[in-house]
């Protein structure tokens, strides 16, 4: 009896065996498969074909560094538009989405439970409209005739005398897409933030208190940031990302045209789509996309940089 | 010392458990700033409702009167003369999204599970390159995703609206540092009872983590429901295209106010009123299941990005 049950068992064991050696292996299969495919394949891909002249008909050509000196040397779209656009974008959006994201979580965990739950999901919940909605949501506000919320508000006011076009008019397409990003900027990384916050040890606070720090500020300079430094570092990579993954939101807004009104709403990855799927100068659109990851890449790292100073600082 | 006590809790105003006069400052303008980023999505909520006389008032006002459901009837009328009824776009996106967040917990809990609790060669530097990959924005790389995509063959096929979206490393990377968290002792316990990795990982891992797998399903209902991606670049059937799709050649294109202006009989301009009023219901049905979720779920997310952390 007590034999079978081994052989039983044993059986079993040898049967699933080579599954079950070689389950480092399988569990991470589908996981690593598709992220190597649908993730890093098509940096390595935008990488090589950045090199090449490819009309997405013909065999890719290579030419050399040609697409990037022409990028920085002949594109003046590129030069005077999408890459001075994107920089002041990502400076103003990202920057000041992050510290209001910041102030945002520092503040709901100053009140009770049942506040900070209902106001947290409030203003997370712009970052729910994906870019399929955010036109439908600002269309009502920015609508270019009297009937737009805005308008008609200004009108009544007395502010403006006429409507003003927000959506199409190049001075004002930037200013609302800044608006409508920062909006929508609470995301993830705001709510990593505000957990990490939630959780810093109180006894820190009580020590600090002993040692003779002050005012909030002291307390949010000498203990929140360096308690939560990993959890903000997170929301910075987050904030970073999604300031850049909205970059079409120029386009979006202006109803879909590309290029924007007078380029004004013209970013990096708005320029991509122009040459990648309007003009199918596929190996120059991928020589764009190397610039943005470059830059994401730099920005990231200068972050990293900033917190790994904030470390060693406290 | 309940007075000692008091005094402390009001000096250290982080995460308090009562109310007090202190916390009026913080929702002085922490409640107004709330109403403020709430508002465009009460207008759409309103407008959703309005009948077209209300949306063609001037000045507009934003709370419906009379509120009425001719903006979703339109919806579905607006599409009725087209091939593809509204229903079937909602239809794909719903099947797609449960087929992108039921496989993505399964993959990425599996892999993030091996990350963890597993010791082999390259496990670092795997986590490493999910981590960078976190920069690797989809926009940025649009063009040499849809080439791969066509070697694939998933060109007009339904699944390019899934398998893409399959690896999150955002997912990975959440999931995996909150499996940090489960004692070591446990999975050992486990091991020595003879489970193997699959059922230490479905009745060990698994049950202890639900807050980082109510994460991901949050995180990747959002990415597919939201997605036009696959809609707009991969897929020319419009039979197996989603409703974010559908929602942007609603807004975006003349498109609803063509189609509402020949139904209703009425001008372009109150074509493109109606159209407001269409786009305004389909975005509604789009926002609702999204904050739904959200809602539900939030205080496992908010549990999980505690151990979001990163190290510099």
């Amino acid at each position: 009896m007590k034999t079978a049950k081994r052989i039983i068992r044993g059986n079993k064991v040898s049967g699933r065996s080579f599954l079950e050696r070689h389950s480092v292996f399988f569990l991470q299969l589908p996981f690593l498969a598709l992220f190597f495919t649908f993730i890093l394949l098509p940096v390595v891909v935008a990488f090589f074909l950045s090199f090449t002249d490819f009309n997405s008909i013909q065999t890719p050509r290579f030419i050399g560094l040609d697409n990037y000196v022409n990028l920085f040397t002949k594109d003046t779209v590129f030069m005077r538009y999408a890459l001075p656009n994107t920089l002041s974008f990502a400076l103003v959006v990202g920057v000041m989405g992050y510290i209001l994201s910041f102030l945002m979580a520092w503040s709901l965990a100053q009140v009770t439970k049942g506040w900070r739950t209902v106001l947290a999901v409030i203003l997370y919940s712009p970052s729910l409209t994906g870019s399929a909605m955010m036109g439908a949501v600002w269309r009502v506000v920015f609508s270019e005739d009297k009937v737009g919320y805005l308008n008609a508000f200004l009108l009544k006011q007395g502010l403006i005398q006429s409507p003003v076009n927000w959506l199409t008019n190049p001075q004002t397409l930037m200013m609302v897409m800044v608006l409508v990003s920062l909006w929508s900027s609470m995301g993830i990384g705001f709510l990593a933030m505000l957990a990490g916050i939630l959780n810093v040890n109180r006894e820190l606070y009580e020590a600090a208190y002993i040692d003779g720090v002050i005012n909030r500020w002291q307390e949010i300079l000498y203990i929140t940031v360096p308690a939560a430094a990993p959890q903000m570092l997170f929301g910075a990579v987050m904030a970073v990302v999604g300031t850049f993954q909205s970059g079409s939101i120029g386009v979006v807004l202006s109803g879909g045209q590309n290029p924007t009104p007078g380029y004004a709403g013209q970013l990096l990855v708005t320029h991509i789509e122009d040459y990648g799927f309007l003009r199918y100068e596929m190996g120059y659109a991928a020589a764009v996309s190397v610039v943005l990851l470059l830059m994401i890449y730099g920005i990231s790292r200068l972050t990293n940089r900033l917190f790994a100073g904030e470390d060693t600082a406290s | 010392m309940s007075k000692r006590n008091k005094n402390k809790i009001r000096i250290i105003g982080m995460n308090p458990q009562r109310f007090d006069k202190g916390q009026l400052k913080f929702l002085g303008y922490l409640i107004p700033l709330a109403l403020v980023m709430m508002l465009p999505i009460v207008f759409i909520f309103f407008n959703a409702f309005k009948p077209t006389e209300e949306l063609f008032l001037y000045p507009p006002r934003f709370i419906t009167l009379r509120p009425t459901l001719q903006n979703f009837r339109n919806l579905v009328a607006t599409s009725a003369n087209k091939a593809i009824p509204a229903s079937r776009y909602l239809f794909n996106s719903l099947l797609s999204t449960l087929l992108v967040m039921a496989l993505t917990l399964l993959i990425t809990s599996s892999a993030a599970y091996v990350m963890s609790k597993k010791r082999y060669r390259l496990k670092n530097m795997l986590f490493e390159l999910n981590k960078i990959s976190l920069m690797f924005v989809p926009v940025a790389v649009a063009i040499p995703r849809y080439f791969i995509i066509t070697r694939l063959g998933l060109i007009d096929s339904f699944l390019s609206s899934v398998i893409p979206l399959l690896a999150m490393p955002v997912g990975l990377y959440l999931v995996k540092q909150f499996i940090d968290q489960i004692p070591e002792s446990m999975v050992e316990a486990a091991r020595i009872d003879g489970a193997g990795d699959y059922a230490i990982l479905r009745r060990i891992i698994m049950p202890n983590i639900t807050p980082a797998l109510a994460t991901v399903a949050v995180l990747s209902f959002q990415s597919a429901w939201n997605s036009t991606e696959a809609s707009v670049y991969y897929m020319h059937n419009e039979a197996i295209k989603n409703f974010a799709y559908y929602l942007t050649s609603l807004s975006a294109g003349g498109n609803a106010s063509d189609v509402t202006s020949a139904l209703t009989g009425g001008s372009a301009a109150s074509g493109a009123l109606a159209g407001m009023g269409i786009s305004a219901a389909g975005t509604l049905i789009m926002f609702v299941p999204n904050l739904v979720m959200f809602i539900f779920l939030q205080s496992r997310v908010m549990n999980t990005m505690a151990h979001s952390g990163m190290k510099s």
